[in-house]
């Protein structure tokens, strides 16, 4: 059973939004990520977004870019990414873990292995940047089968006619992208994300979280007071990278670094009552 | 017999792709949401203005008087009676007669034109008033700012940093037409990475941007897109082995980065089952060496750009990059439908190294007064081995897709300055 539909509705139920945070697995070496994971849920964490990398992002901004070549780097795969949200589980069972990635190396380790093995590790749901509804059965209705969510993206091309398409095997919650755009580029106009999330809820009863060029305190609170959830993930993996030393190896500041930015959103997201 | 083999040879293996942009196991449309609603608007505008007379007739006129078709077929003496030659030295009687179908005399020097042309159309058609494109060797980059310089409309291309350095011809070129040349830093720094950076502009600037892909990748339509743009190769070659030899010929010879050329030559003959058919992938340093960028010969099915094909990656599924002298050659992947023409056998695909290719180069020049690009220059490599060893009688049709002014400065590195 997926922790998503818990965790969203325990959070409406207490009358606010939920934090969504992303950070790559094996970011900035498998170590020091997993120390950064275990820390989110205290900071503030309600969801933790977990990048799978790839050598390719085609969707994403230099920032997760970066991020992913960093863990590439330091040996990550998506044997190690399992790993992790395995060892992870062992101390925390509650928060919800979702990988988000690309589709090829997830072809290539095998569907259906790849399934049972993220099952097993303690995953809840899937984001695949190019998987839309037209490659359904690919990885999505298998997915749905093996018990895992699978999430979303709904952007500002989706238009009525086809968010339909869109929403019809998503679960756990939509995820909307504020921009036409890759990650951490533009700047949304949060003064448009709420009738965006308000369009959308009028096809589905699930959560919808909103990310995207969501980079501050400020940015989190704006989006709060329209969306379900809010999806931060090009901030912090820059502040992971802005915490490393010359040769780009962790230091003592990079878990609080991270740490510090997630308090800070959480606190923001949380302030905002709804 | 009231179920077909799986495995028995198709009716046609030309019906392809089918609604969902499938070649078999491969193809596709595997793109982000955002791009999700863009590529089904092209898909539609591409079905109406293939069955419209007026583009049809735009096309058509525009080839003739513009990109100068139809390219000729020549039938390249010196070279045959050269391998004749060395097939005799050899113990051997034969020796294909060779023909090359001369896409390298078009207007800005390649096929990538004849694909180019058909894709700027379209984005008039559509009202788009910006174009972006990837381009590896520069030619398709080349292509697209000519066409943009002709039509008025604004023009970015994506290359890669290693390849803006190697191609320094193109990107002047591309310049003095009105383009922005972007270069492209992220990755590998070369055409793989510039098509990842075209993506990124597409999902950005979505309303106003038509993306003009260079090659017969990416999501559907644009592989049969592009192929149906470049199957005027084909369709012309057709006609002129009818018109000199009063038959088809007997194989087909065509170098593949992507494989819109290849294609181009080959589709028109898929059903022709006397008609060989070969195409040549880089073998780089060598397929042993691990530098080189055959994605058949050396790779196996995954999904990259939009479509799910053979690439070169590791393990874990992160593509690797590719190696080849040809800056045009120099892709992980291959179109969708020659991972199908692979797979089902009718298509033999072959590998021709960075060496052999430079050999074919010189030879070319000095036997026919053609400096052929780099690229041709690896189909050339096969052609020299395949043609010694078939009866004087057998037609061979090498595609000469490109010249050579662009690498003349590689080549004279490569050679020691000459
Ligand atoms: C002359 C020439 N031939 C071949 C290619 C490879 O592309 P394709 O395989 O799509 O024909 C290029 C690409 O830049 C080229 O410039």
């Amino acid at each position: 059973m997926s922790r998503l539909p818990t965790t969203f509705a325990a959070n409406a139920a207490a009358g606010r939004a939920s934090l969504v945070t992303f950070v790559t697995a094996g970011d900035p070496d498998p170590e020091t990520s997993l120390a950064i994971v275990k820390a989110l849920p205290g900071a503030g964490a309600d969801v933790i977004e977990l990048g799978m990398p790839f050598s390719d992002p085609m969707a994403d901004g230099p920032a997760i870019q970066w991020s992913s070549m960093r863990a590439l780097k330091a040996g990550m795969t998506l044997k190690g990414t399992l790993a992790l949200v395995a060892t992870f589980r062992k101390t925390d069972a509650q928060t919800p873990i979702v990988l988000m990635g690309y589709y090829n190396p997830i072809y290539v380790y095998g569907v259906a292995r790849f399934l049972a093995d993220a099952r097993e590790a303690g995953v809840d749901g899937l984001i695949v940047v190019d998987l839309p509804p037209e490659e359904d059965d690919e990885l999505c209705l298998p997915a749905l089968a093996a018990g895992l969510n699978f999430i979303r993206l709904a952007t500002p091309t989706t238009d009525d006619a086809r968010l339909p398409a869109v929403l019809a095997n998503t679960s756990g919650f939509v995820y909307y992208v504020s921009i036409t755009g890759i990650t951490g580029a533009a700047t949304p106009d949060f003064s448009k994300v709420s009738a965006a999330v308000a369009r959308i809820k009028r096809h589905t009863a699930l959560p919808v979280a909103v990310g995207f060029g969501v980079k501050t305190p400020e940015h989190a609170a704006a989006v709060a007071q329209g969306a379900d959830g809010v999806v931060v993930g090009s901030a912090l993996v820059e502040t992971i990278r802005t915490s490393l030393d010359g040769a780009g190896k962790a230091t003592e500041g990079t878990v609080a670094a991270v740490t510090s930015l997630v308090r800070g959103l959480a606190d923001a997201v949380k302030a905002v009552r709804k | 017999m009231l179920h077909a083999r799986p495995n028995e040879r198709p009716n046609s293996f030309r019906t392809g792709p089918d609604e969902n942009g499938r070649f078999g196991l491969f193809g596709g449309r595997f793109v982000a949401e955002t791009l999700m609603p863009l590529i089904l608007d092209l898909q539609k505008a591409y079905e109406a203005a293939k069955g419209d007379p007026a583009f049809q007739a735009e096309m058509a006129s525009m080839l003739t008087h513009y990109v100068g078709r139809p390219s000729p077929l020549y039938f390249a003496e010196r070279m045959t009676e050269h391998l004749r030659e060395v097939a005799a030295a050899s113990g051997l009687s034969g020796g294909a007669k060779i023909y090359f179908k001369r896409d390298e005399l078009n207007h800005t020097g390649a096929h990538k034109v004849n694909n180019v042309l058909g894709q700027i159309l379209l984005a008039r058609r559509m009202g788009k008033k910006r174009i972006i494109a990837e381009t590896g060797a520069g030619q398709h980059g080349v292509a697209t700012a000519t066409l943009c310089a002709r039509y008025g409309l604004q023009c970015v291309v994506y290359m890669g940093a290693v390849d803006v350095e190697r191609q320094k011809p193109n990107v002047f070129r591309m310049k003095m037409l009105g383009a922005e040349v972007v270069p492209v830093t992220s990755g590998s720094k070369t055409l793989k990475d510039a098509m990842n950076e075209a993506l990124r502009d597409w999902v950005t600037n979505v309303a106003e941007t038509f993306y003009c892909i260079g090659t017969v990748a990416g999501p559907h339509p644009y592989p049969a897109m592009v192929r149906d743009f470049q199957c005027v190769i084909g369709n012309e070659t057709r006609a002129q082995m009818m018109e000199a030899e009063g038959r088809l010929p007997d194989s087909l010879v065509a170098a593949i980065g992507g494989g819109s050329n290849a294609i181009g030559l080959f589709h028109p003959f898929l059903d022709d089952p006397s008609v060989e058919i070969f195409g040549v992938e880089a073998a780089g340093h060598g397929l042993s060496s691990g530098l080189h960028a055959a994605s058949l010969t050396g790779g196996r099915p995954g999904v990259l750009h939009g479509n799910r094909t053979y690439l070169l990656m590791d393990e874990d599924g992160q593509i690797q990059d590719a190696h080849s002298i040809s800056a045009g050659l120099d892709y992980p992947g291959i179109g969708p439908e020659h991972a199908f023409l692979h797979d089902a056998g009718r298509v033999t695909y072959l590998s021709a190294t960075d060496d052999e290719a430079l050999a074919a180069f010189q030879l070319c020049a000095k036997l026919e007064g053609i400096i052929p690009a780099l690229e041709p220059a690896h189909a050339l490599a096969k052609v020299m081995e395949l043609a010694p060893k078939k009866p004087r009688d057998h037609l061979m049709v090498m595609n000469l897709c490109g010249r050579g002014d662009k690498d003349i400065f590689t080549v004279a590195e490569h050679l020691g300055g000459m």
